[in-house]
């Protein structure tokens, strides 16, 4: 049994289901008690389990990040918001000193399971700073594990496992995504595991690495070139960006033998990098190609009337593949 | 919790577990300690602030020693003291002398009152003295009149000698006793301290352990990578 649900309704109903499951579970943060949240992903839930378990906190995003930690280090499961990605700039100390770190400093005496769920990604029109997709910051910390859904069956399994998860874990939520389309998600809670990756459309002439927002614009280059081309590319939704799916990457490089790699992230130092060591460590005699990667520049993301030139497109997307096949 | 590096981040866990404890209706009580620098932190305000509003069972206890490092509290803030500071934050707030062995007990104990009664938080601020440096690479004859102050407060202010001039003045304690308990204590420093030297070397492959709860991937293969280096050179 299911319901049609947008990417937001679908957290909104992992949220639920496990405040309701689990009385150790709160969330905290801007605006998402009475207000539901400035995108309305918690509505409904302050009036449901009150002031005590949905929590309006101050201003103030180390003191929520680090009560946060104190909460989880006594006993409580707590999920923060951090109302965008950026937002985490001002708490990134206690995120990477002392939730990513608390577990071995103490040498596993004390754990932080913590999840900082947070709007991800450009697209939106939005001022500055509200576009990042700065996911290497956290791929880079040991103790973090970093996850990104793309649409929202996926984000209802993966927000669970991440509650479940003993480690803190940044829940990326894609912003353009939130309202973008239905899909069927299931009513029961489900898990999708940490650290693994999907197939989501098989193919043997090249294979799309992509996540979040992303995986719609590789999606439809894929569409376009097998009409145009009559290439069949394979395409793999990463969906946990720490720790990567090694396995299925290399898998699908050994029946490819091609790649390419998009990303809203900055160019360099952006995770395409790092994916693209694992296939040089792996497979590398299996690559017909160089590796392309399709990304955002290596600039603040722009203002937002030029901020589709920023963004990877279908058309560049399309670019890539046509140059890495045609090698 | 174990003692970290970064300064004034303490004080925001010490508002999450006590926040904890109030949720789960427990009678306990959170407290964290910091100097007089860690008061300038953004921390120690979003801290004070959180507790305000959420009534938490925390106590604040500051050791101000006059200096952070070679700073001293007048170029630390333009406040007259840190207790005054609570009252932005309308929790409340208490000056002490922090060499008043009493003095601070009663005062903490007055502060955990105050938190199990469901009535928030305490900032405390203790007044001490730093005597010697802030540490082995530290000259405090650069930034103060070392000699000076320091014979000033050992003469004047010291808590030890204080509390024994009360408990011998009071027949509670004498010579004899101090010079057993001193013997005691140095013999137990000591042994403690052989036990310490005698622990064995850290395993170099220990710091791939408890980075998660889980070992991921990469954890698994780095280790193996050291432990291969480790091999071929013979140690281990």
């Amino acid at each position: 049994m299911g319901k049609n649900l947008t990417m937001l309704q679908a957290i909104t109903e992992a949220l639920d289901q496990m405040l309701g499951h689990d009385d150790r579970v709160m969330i905290l943060g801007e605006d998402i008690g009475v207000n539901g949240g400035v995108f309305r992903s918690t509505e409904g839930l302050y009036e449901k389990y009150g002031k005590d378990r949905v929590v309006d906190t101050p201003l103030a995003e180390s003191g929520i990040i680090g009560s946060a930690i104190g909460l989880a280090l006594n006993g409580m499961l707590p999920i923060v918001e951090i109302q965008f990605l950026a937002f985490i700039y001002p708490g990134f100390e206690q995120l990477v000193s002392h939730a990513a770190r608390m577990r071995y400093r103490t040498r596993g005496q004390f754990g932080v399971p913590l999840v900082i769920r947070t709007p991800y990604g450009a697209g939106i029109r939005g001022p500055e700073l509200h576009s990042e997709s700065v996911e290497t910051f956290f791929a880079h910390t040991p103790g973090l594990k970093v996850v990104a859904p793309s649409n929202p069956y996926d984000a209802k399994g993966l927000l669970i496992s991440a509650l479940e998860d003993p480690d803190p874990v940044i829940f990326l939520e894609p912003t353009k995504l939130y309202r973008a389309f239905k899909e069927e998600v299931p009513d029961e809670m489900y898990r999708i595991p940490i650290g693994q990756a999907k197939v989501v459309q098989e193919g043997s002439d090249l294979t799309i690495f992509a996540w979040g927002a992303m995986l719609r614009e590789a999606l439809n280059a894929v569409k376009k070139i097998e009409a145009e081309k009559g290439w069949k590319c394979e395409v793999v939704d990463l969906r946990t960006l720490y720790p990567l799916d090694r396995d299925t990457i290399v898998q699908s490089i050994k029946k490819t033998g091609r790649a390419l790699i998009v990303h809203e992230a900055h160019k360099t130092a952006g995770l395409g990098s790092e994916i693209i060591s694992i296939i040089n460590d792996e497979a590398l005699i299996y690559l017909k190609a160089p590796i392309k990667r399709v990304t955002g520049f290596d600039v603040p993301v722009p203002p937002f009337t030029i901020e589709d030139h920023y963004l990877p497109t279908v058309d560049r997307v399309k670019q890539g593949i046509v140059e890495t096949i045609s090698f | 919790m174990p003692p970290s590096v970064p300064i004034a981040t303490q004080m925001v866990h010490a508002v999450g577990t006590a926040w904890a404890s109030k949720l789960k209706g427990e009678k306990n009580i959170s407290i964290a300690y910091f100097g007089d620098g860690a008061t300038s932190e953004g921390d120690f305000h979003e801290a004070l602030n959180f507790a305000g509003v959420y009534k938490t069972p925390t106590i604040f206890f500051c050791q101000n020693n006059g200096y952070a490092i070679s700073v001293p509290f007048e170029k630390q803030s333009a406040s007259k003291t840190i207790s005054q500071r609570a009252a932005a934050y309308d929790i409340h707030g208490v000056r002490v002398d922090g060499n008043d062995i009493f003095a601070v007990w009663l005062t903490v104990k007055e502060a955990v009152e105050r938190a199990l009664k469901g009535e928030g938080p305490t900032l405390i601020e203790a007044i001490t003295f730093r005597y010697g440096a802030h540490t082995t690479a530290d000259n405090p004859n650069i930034y103060r009149d070392q000699d000076e102050i320091s014979t000033f407060w050992r003469e004047n202010r010291d808590p030890i000698t204080r509390l024994r001039k009360y408990l011998n003045k009071e027949g509670y304690w004498n010579e004899e006793q101090e010079e057993l308990v001193i013997k005691q204590f140095n013999e137990l420093i000591d042994a403690h301290l052989q036990r310490a030297e005698g622990y064995p070397k850290s395993d170099p492959l220990e710091m791939f352990n408890h980075v998660y709860a889980k070992e991921s991937w990469h954890l698994k293969e780095q280790k193996q990578e050291l432990n291969q280096i480790l091999r071929k050179g013979g140690k281990k």
